[in-house]
């Protein structure tokens, strides 16, 4: 078959769909976002209705997708980084239940935070978790884990993690297919009581997963994906995980001089790291994210061999890997010739023109800032969140993904007047409601606006789970539903505006302001496909 | 064969067509390529960038070492120079002349210009102008393209398909204005360079 040019997120798509995925599980998060798109556009998505749509946080979708291998099928669940502290509580339980149809889980880590708000790294939830996973240095190497890993998901009976990063999940190259393969029949663990985590049950679980580890990670030594290359210069070994192996063999076009591990599968090999670590003087570890690999080979005390990476300022221990950094690691450098003019300013990113949260925050601000010196703004996770910058200057935090609410609750439980949350509709839906929840119950004085422009804008426009319902929602989750208060977010209301921001903020309780009116990006693609 | 290219602009600005078209006319020719892209955050009126390898050996680094970029193409003559320390010491910028300005404190034009002018081997032509004197303003990114040709090492007629392939089910008059943007912009470098 010829080769198509695929991005990492499009090669693991890709190869589940051939591999017989009965179903993708996700919630729009940069850098995972387009392996579910992909899926959605795909032809044989339909033909053979392989579910597809968006859920509502990663928490649902990992429950769904472990649902789906209850019945014998094979289901793949995307998320970002952050995703993974959502979806957590039935993952690591995951490993325990085991599966039954092959179930991966795909975790895209955002190194330098390119979007995001912090550079956690997921392999340290597969180490905890205690299970498998993959780490792919290219989109070929993405392709063929996730089209054999479901197969070895199900030969382990166990999940598998596979950790991404930004610059592989979007990046491009060719890729070659392999045969499509059918989906699963339903089918049923044998062991009636497998899922059933009774406290009882879940030690038994635990010793079984316990009890498969060397089998893990004689896997891990037997993995094409974790291969040894000899060199002739021992005075140093490499490990070489994920991308980080490109990074050093761009500084090695014609072979390294050392010895490498390239590291494609976890938990580590133990099998070639001692042969690495017999045969040379000391180690250095390239690995993207946090230094993992490097603390495990390393040890609390630092006795052994001299380890090099990250923890002791070879490498920097924030930020991604990149061709240079590598290079200065292995004693090169790649000089730059030119340097960047000093007349060259940031261009930091801005909500678009014509965005209904610019009205939003122009009216906000103007109320807040004359009539109600003593406020805060408590913001969440979206392109709202860019009200932090100027001329707005509009919003005093942004943490996680429904904190809005929440943290304003605390503060006016502290004491603080007016207290007011700013989150857009579909992180009100992801993670939102259950905190209004808590508003409710204790009459809490909040104001909360929920900024509804009826997608999931920042990631490019997916389907936002609660569109057309959120007022509904508000008004059933026991919010007073005349202070539930809709307005379209436009110029010619901005009057109407204001008066209701400080109608609600005089009220003292739970009210919940929705200024409403589509993204202009969503709005602009519909134009163009019609 | 080893061409290594930075494409760059502001969010919105459409470099990635460029490396669309790029990509499949690599490809036409059996090369190898990895095209690094940014999407996210920085989309909505940011600096974008994409990193763009192309080669007839594997290539192993999605992104491109400091000092070892042969080419940057810019859709705005700021953002071209925000990627100076990757550029080789014989590597050209082929940019656009008409700055985008969304930022309170954007150099003056005269400034920028300036530094673009210290480089030893440039390309500076107003895409949109030319744009629009071959039909549409819309075609802009491909008269930036057409300039590149000189020094993309892919031959023009690979290119020309690719345009051909990728606006086919535009109809045959967007398939010949782009055809026309990219030759208008190849004329320009071609005559920059004597």
């Amino acid at each position: 078959m010829s080769k198509q040019l695929l991005l990492g997120d499009e090669a693991i798509a890709q190869a589940a769909l051939d591999a017989g995925l009965s179903g993708v599980y996700a919630y729009p998060g940069t850098p995972s976002t387009e392996i579910t798109e992909y899926i959605q556009m795909a032809p044989i998505t339909t033909e053979q209705n392989i579910h597809n749509r968006w859920c509502a946080n990663e928490k649902t979708a990992m429950e769904a997708a472990l649902g789906m291998s209850f019945v014998g099928k094979r289901a793949l669940v995307c998320m970002k980084h952050v995703g993974m502290n959502v979806a957590a509580d039935c993952f690591v339980n995951s490993a325990i239940t085991g599966v039954k149809g092959g179930l991966i889980v795909i975790a895209a880590d955002d190194p330098s935070m390119h979007s995001s708000q912090n550079e956690q790294d997921s392999r340290f939830y597969g180490d905890f978790s205690l299970i498998p996973m993959y780490e792919p240095s290219n989109q070929q190497e993405a392709y063929d884990m996730i089209y054999n890993g479901f197969e070895f998901s199900e030969k382990l009976g166990e999940p598998i993690l596979m950790r991404m990063v930004t610059r592989l999940a979007h990046s491009r190259s060719g890729v070659e297919r392999k045969e499509q393969k059918p989906q699963n029949g339903i089918s049923f663990s044998e062991d009636p009581r497998q899922f059933i985590l009774l406290p009882g049950n879940a030690r038994k679980r635990y010793k079984v997963l316990l009890a498969r580890q060397d089998e893990f990670i004689k896997a891990s030594e037997e993995s094409p994906y974790n291969t040894y290359t000899d060199g002739p210069n021992k005075k140093l070994g490499i490990v070489a995980c994920g991308i980080g192996y490109n990074y050093l063999m761009e500084n090695y076009p014609e072979g390294c001089e050392y010895p490498v591990l390239k590291i494609g599968q976890y938990p580590l090999p133990q099998k070639q790291l001692y042969q690495l670590i017999e045969s040379c003087d000391e180690i250095l570890v390239l690995e993207d994210g946090q230094p993992f690999v490097e603390k495990q080979l390393k040890g609390y005390l630092g006795i052994g061999v001299k380890v090099k990476g990250r923890l002791d300022g070879t490498l920097s221990q924030d930020g991604e890997l990149n061709p240079d950094s590598v290079a200065r690691a292995v004693g090169k450098e790649n000089k730059a010739e030119f340097c960047i003019p000093s007349i060259v300013e940031m261009r930091p990113p801005a909500l678009c023109e014509g965005c209904g949260h610019r009205d939003m925050y122009i009216t906000l601000t103007e109320v807040l800032k004359e009539e109600y010196p003593s406020h805060k703004v408590f913001s969440d996770i979206g392109c709202y969140t860019l009200g932090a910058n100027a001329p707005f200057n509009a919003i005093n935090s942004c943490v996680d993904m429904g904190a809005s609410i929440t943290m304003a609750k605390g503060a006016a439980d502290g004491g603080l007047y007016p207290a007011v949350a700013v989150i857009g509709d579909s992180t009100f839906t992801h993670s939102g409601m259950t905190g209004l929840l808590d508003c409710v119950n204790e009459n809490a004085n909040v104001t909360i606006i929920i900024s509804d422009n009826e997608t999931t804008a920042m990631t490019g426009g997916q389907d936002s789970a609660g569109t057309g319902r959120i007022e509904a929602i508000c008004a059933g989750l026991g919010v007073d539903p005349t202070h539930i208060r809709i307005v379209v977010p436009l110029k010619k209301n901005y009057e109407e505006m204001k008066q209701i921001i400080r109608e609600e903020i005089e009220y003292r309780g739970v009210s919940v302001i929705i200024p409403r009116r589509e993204c202009i990006q969503t709005l602009a693609r519909k134009k163009r496909s019609k | 064969m080893k061409k290594d290219i930075i494409l760059s602009g502001v969010g919105g600005q459409g470099i990635l067509s460029i490396a669309t078209v790029i990509g499949k006319a690599a490809l036409k020719e059996g090369l190898y390529m990895k095209q690094a892209e940014v999407h996210g955050m920085s989309q909505r009126g940011g600096d974008v960038q994409s990193n763009l390898r192309i080669s007839d050996q594997p290539i192993a680094s999605d992104l491109i070492p400091s000092g070892k970029c042969d080419l940057i193409i810019s859709l705005e003559p700021m953002e071209g120079l925000r990627y100076l320390p990757y550029l080789s010491s014989d590597g050209w910028l082929v940019t656009n002349e008409t700055p985008f300005i969304n930022i309170p404190n954007y150099p003056e034009s005269d400034k920028v210009m300036a530094e673009i002018n210290k480089l030893p081997h440039k390309i500076v032509l107003n895409v949109d102008k030319v744009a629009k004197e071959v039909g549409s303003a819309r075609v802009a990114n491909i008269v930036l393209l057409g300039a590149t040709i000189p020094f993309l090492g892919i031959n023009y007629e690979k290119v020309q398909d690719s345009i051909r392939e990728i606006f086919l089910r535009k109809g045959e008059a967007i398939v010949e204005m782009n055809l026309k943007a990219l030759a208008a912009g190849k004329e320009i470098a071609e005559k920059l360079m004597q």
